[in-house]
């Protein structure tokens, strides 16, 4: 399903639709995720560190029953990570490959209909971390709001291009 | 239709794997009328099938081959490899139509016309070598039913005619279709055979009966909702594993009954799935008998695949993993393995080669047995080649026993294709065997006798979804040790029984008189190592293949069924993990991969040979001994040469016995004479006792102590002491007074004749400042003598054997006395003395010979003039102060 929607995420602004976005920050920035991509918004708890892994995951953990690989989204966007125990964490849920993976963010925001026509495409001097990750940017009232792709943000589209 | 169309092309796909199974059977035995009412039935239910779901490719080639089959139950014509080949071939077509039609879920375009046409010549019997052996068959091979023959007419009328099938072979076929229905295959044989004789039949009865019919309804299930059950019971396993924890936690009496049943229910729940997804593993070895056909007659070599306990069960999820694996070493029996015919003939050995192909249960896991009897690895292709790309050294290669070169075929790179076949060795692909096993969770390993063949053996589990595991703490938090690899476990303390010792920065234990690689669990997953307390925790002792070895980890936790999920795929590329779970108490745990532990271990893999090593090393750099400290009657901590002390044990005082005033224990079988390091038989009562065993020539020894303290390394400076005769003298040890004792003393105690049995290798002693040259391969008597004669004062150089004496002669070493031993493997110690008597350097230096010898004989090597002296081992105080006398004869008379 999530797949598809993102395959698809052109086409759908072709057709001058109003799309859904969940909103989250990282330190003032505000980001958005496809309403459809996520399933959940949750507290990770109890996470369970695993050794060598990357730096960006921070561990698993169990969600109802389901491990969930927590991916620390600070570190992928090259921020410091936050300080565990600061605050009670906060996590967006997606699915990819059948997968469950946790997006630990700083806050979550609103969720926000907008239309494709504020669509804008990532200008090219942005940092080129963040570009990778970047899929569109809309133009709200006092701020832009930054599109991620969570399959690149997942690096499950990126291996290629990291190779190239 | 489409409901029908796949309910086809399911038992279809099963019904072809069982004909080309049973048509190389039919091969090698055309007799056997059964195989081939089978393989005939099984045809015809195919091609009558598809007529009715209007498939008129498919029918038309099943037809064709039918019509040969019949031939061939008719006893028209007599199978040729070359007409089985063509069945086969008409098969393989079938199959790839079938591929098609799962695909578009229509036939594909054009025709078979070809392999048809071949068809139906090979049953009008003008293939020419069909035809060639078809006049005059009946003589061997049709030796009781010849009278069948007359059917012959009949039936070719019949099979000629096209669409011939009546409505009620149809119906029998639909019937037929589920197994070998055996009253079925009756029925359409009478029709077919309106001949045939009774007796066939009353065959046919007898068959019957020693294979029983078992007629169990079944009910086909999509394998997808049998996932889902098992992942429903694995998440109601988790649930009640939590339940029963947080019951454990309340101690609260009015849930523990209807837990208790939950548990149980649960249980037998999940047995119950699992069985349902259990499968003979004959259903992966159906494809294996064509494979073997095919390839045998590919590389022109006759090959018999003979099977034993395909009705071995296991999951079908694991069964689905291990075919390819299979099918490749299978192959590559066939290919590699067995030697071509004419020179397994010349070795000794029958024409055919013999694959034997084995499954049976073991605990938790199926093994699997794939043997041949060829020839066995090539050992020195193998190793030249790893040496040649670099897979290991040649050191490493010296010092590799035959069966660990073997093993390097499953060594990524060694088993490119090309590489491997141009050395003719097998292992194509083995890498990829072994990692598909271990991704299973299962191991492989391999004997191979030079000559006789080689053996696989697999290991895996019966199934991927629940594995018992235990699980463990580091300092990297808690993980799951699947127990398939797990075979005991050991704890260890800084000072007690089982203690953790380093040599060249690796860690070992000593474990039944085996040193054992220790691998740090918090190091491997990446904590920085720890300088100082390694003091208590466990060793979890696994093996994998025939690769054994302890992970230190600091406590252990009970034993939980987990529920193995994989790994998301970010994490996968870390090999020391092959999943995590849930634990009972919701926290997420990660699984630890035993074999991606043991490629961590890799290299310690020679640590036996290197530690020896450097034990030798250590002894004769006179730098630092590690001392055994320990309590024994009275407040002095006392000390022995940790390498002279076998083992370290803890002894139930319940199990010491006393006989004729000794104390004895039951160790190993034998019994060990007991001796209390106090003096005063002062045994613990009540407390475990603590023993220093000592063991040599398979005899031991145990020294009882009060406390085990500690273990230090010092340079060793021994004060002779009073006469005591069980203390060698006095040293200070970790800034303590620390008596060390004489472990002769107390070995002779325990078996009076201890150094006669010792004496088969001795060492030779020199001091030298006296300097004393010792010689003697045995490592323990000089393990023994030289302290001794260190604590006397001489300054001691300890060799093994008279060549490394002459190279230190040739390096211009001196020495004062030589005290060498008379028996060793190598060289004759009176030899030895008459040599060094015509030495340039040496010649004046006096020799001491050592013997085991009784009196008489001593008195005779005494009597030769190699020896200035000679001396019983056993006697410690003589040898002492014969090397003082001699010594002092020496200075005067220089």
């Amino acid at each position: 399903m999530s797949e598809q929607i993102a395959a698809t995420g052109k086409k759908v602004s072709d057709k001058d639709q109003i799309n859904e976005f969940v909103t989250f920050f990282i330190e003032k920035q505000i980001f958005g995720i496809p309403v459809s991509d996520i399933h959940e918004v949750f507290h990770p708890q109890a996470i369970t560190r695993v050794p060598l892994a990357p730096p960006e995951i921070r561990g698993v953990l169990n969600l109802r029953g389901r491990i969930v690989t927590a991916i620390e989204v600070r570190v992928k966007l090259n921020l410091p990570a936050l300080e565990q125990g600061q605050q009670s964490l906060m996590a967006i849920g997606v699915e990819i490959n059948g997968e469950s993976y946790g997006l630990i963010i700083d806050r979550v925001g609103d969720v926000l209909q907008l239309p494709v026509s504020k669509s804008e495409v990532v200008p090219m001097n942005m940092d080129p971390v963040w570009q990778k990750f970047t899929s569109e940017i809309y133009r709200l009232e006092d701020q832009l709001l930054i599109i991620l792709d969570i399959k690149r943000l997942l690096d499950f589209e990126t291996k290629s291009e990291m190779a190239a | 239709m489409d409901d029908l169309l796949s309910d086809f092309l399911a038992e279809t796909q099963e019904s072809l794997e069982v004909v080309d199974a049973e048509l190389v059977k039919f091969e090698q035995q055309p007799d056997d009328d059964e195989t081939l009412n089978n393989i005939f039935r099984l045809v015809h239910t195919i091609k009558g099938t598809c007529g009715f779901l209007g498939l008129p490719r498919l029918e038309a080639l099943a037809h064709a081959g039918e019509t040969l089959l019949g031939k061939y139950r008719d006893k028209a014509l007599i199978a040729t490899p070359d007409t089985v080949t063509l069945i086969l071939e008409s098969i393989d077509k079938i199959k790839e139509i079938l591929d098609y039609l799962t695909e578009t879920q229509s036939e594909p375009e054009g025709g078979d016309e070809e392999i048809i046409s071949k068809l139906v010549a090979a049953s009008e019997g003008s293939m020419e070598d069909v035809a060639a052996s078809e006049p005059d068959p009946k003589p061997e091979l049709e030796p009781e039913i010849e009278e069948d023959v007359v059917g012959y007419d009949d039936d070719l009328d019949r099979e000629l005619r096209p669409g011939e099938v009546s409505l009620a072979d149809l119906e029998a076929a639909f019937m037929a279709a589920d197994g070998p229905d055996l009253e079925q295959l009756a029925v359409e044989a009478d029709e077919a055979i309106k001949q045939e004789a009774k007796k066939e039949a009353e065959q046919k009865e007898v068959k019957k009966s020693t294979e029983p019919l078992k007629i169990v309804q079944t009910v086909r299930v999509n394998v997808d909702s049998l996932e889902d059950l098992m992942a429903m019971v694995s998440e109601l396993v988790l649930t009640r594993n939590q339940l029963l924890q947080t019951v454990r936690e309340t101690s609260s009496d009015d849930l523990k009954l209807p837990l208790q049943r939950l548990s149980s229910v649960t249980a037998e729940l999940q047995e119950g799935v699992m069985k349902t997804r259990m499968q003979p593993i004959g259903n992966a070895w159906k494809k294996l008998p064509r494979i073997v056909r095919d390839s045998a007659k590919a590389v022109n070599k006759k090959v018999q695949l003979n099977m034993k306990g395909e009705q071995t069960e296991l999951d079908r999820q694991v069964l689905e993993l291990i075919g390819d694996p299979l099918t490749h070493m299978v192959r590559n029996s066939c290919d590699h393995g067995l030697e071509p015919g004419d020179i397994r003939v010349a070795a000794g050995k029958q024409e055919a080669g013999q694959i034997n192909l084995s499954a049976y249960h073991e605990g938790g896991h199926i093994v699997i047995e794939i043997a041949d009897d060829g020839a066995g690895l090539p050992t020195s292709k193998i190793r030249s080649k790893a040496i040649k790309n670099g897979t290991i050294s040649q050191a490493e290669a010296d010092a590799m026993t035959d069966n660990q070169i073997h093993r390097l075929i499953f060594a990524a790179g060694l088993s490119t294709a090309a590489a491997v076949t141009s050395i003719s060795g097998r292992g194509v692909g083995m890498d990829v065997v072994r990692s598909n096993i271990e991704q299973i969770g299962g191991t492989i390993d391999l004997k191979s006798v030079d000559g006789q063949g080689t053996t696989f053996k697999i290991k895996i589990p019966l199934t991927l979804a629940i594995v018992s595991a235990l699980i463990v703490e580091t300092r990297a938090g808690k993980f799951a040790i699947p127990q398939l690899a797990v075979v005991e476990l050991v704890r260890t303390t800084l000072t007690g029984e089982h203690r953790i010792e380093t040599i060249s920065n690796a860690r070992v234990l000593r474990l039944r008189d085996k040193l054992l690689p220790i691998l740090d669990l918090s190091e491997i997953t990446g904590e920085p190592a720890v300088q100082e307390e390694k003091a208590a925790g466990f060793v979890v002792v696994m093996t994998v293949g025939e690769q054994r070895f302890g992970v230190l980890v600091d406590s252990v936790f009970d034993t939980e069924e987990i529920v193995v999920k994989p790994m998301s795929d970010r994490l996968k590329s870390i090999d020391i993990f092959s999943g995590n779970t849930i634990l009972g108490d919701g926290s997420v745990v990660m699984i630890v991969d035993p074999n991606g532990i043991a490629r961590q271990v890799g290299s310690l893999n020679d640590i036996e040979q290197s530690s020896s090593r450097s034990e030798n090393m250590a002894i004769d750099d006179e730098s630092k001994t590690a001392m055994l400290l320990f309590f024994a009657g009275g407040k002095e901590p006392k000390a022995v040469p940790l390498s002279l002390v076998t083992r370290l044990e803890e002894i139930d005082p319940q199990k010491i016995e006393i006989s004729n005033g000794r104390h004895l224990v039951q160790y190993r079988d034998t019994l060990m004479p007991l001796i209390h390091a106090g003096g005063a038989p002062s045994f613990n009562e009540k407390t475990p006792q603590p023993v220093l065993v000592f063991t040599e020539n398979g005899r031991s020894v145990g020294l009882a102590v009060d406390e085990i303290v500690d273990i230090v390394e010092e340079v060793l400076h021994i004060e002779m002491a009073d006469n005591a005769p069980e203390i060698i003298g006095s040293a200070v040890l970790k800034g303590k007074a620390t008596e060390v004792l004489d472990v002769g003393h107390f070995l002779t105690l325990g078996f009076h004749d201890w150094f006669e049995r010792a004496a088969a290798d001795e060492e030779t002693q020199e001091a030298a400042a006296k300097r004393v040259l010792l010689v003697d391969d045995n490592a323990f008597f000089r393990n023994m003598v030289k302290p001794l004669l260190s604590a006397a004062g001489y300054e001691v150089t300890a060799i093994e054997s008279t060549s490394e004496a002459w190279e230190l002669n040739e390096a211009g070493v001196e020495f004062d006395i030589i005290v060498s031993d008379i028996e060793m493997p190598d060289d004759n110690g009176v030899d030895f003395a008459n040599r060094l008597s015509k030495d340039l350097r040496w010649s004046t230096v006096p020799r001491l010979a050592l013997s085991a010898l009784e009196q008489h004989d001593l008195e005779k090597i005494g009597a030769t003039t190699a020896f200035t002296d000679v001396v019983r081992k056993s006697d410690r105080e003589s040898l002492i102060s014969t090397i003082n006398y001699v010594l002092q004869l020496q200075g005067e008379a220089a």
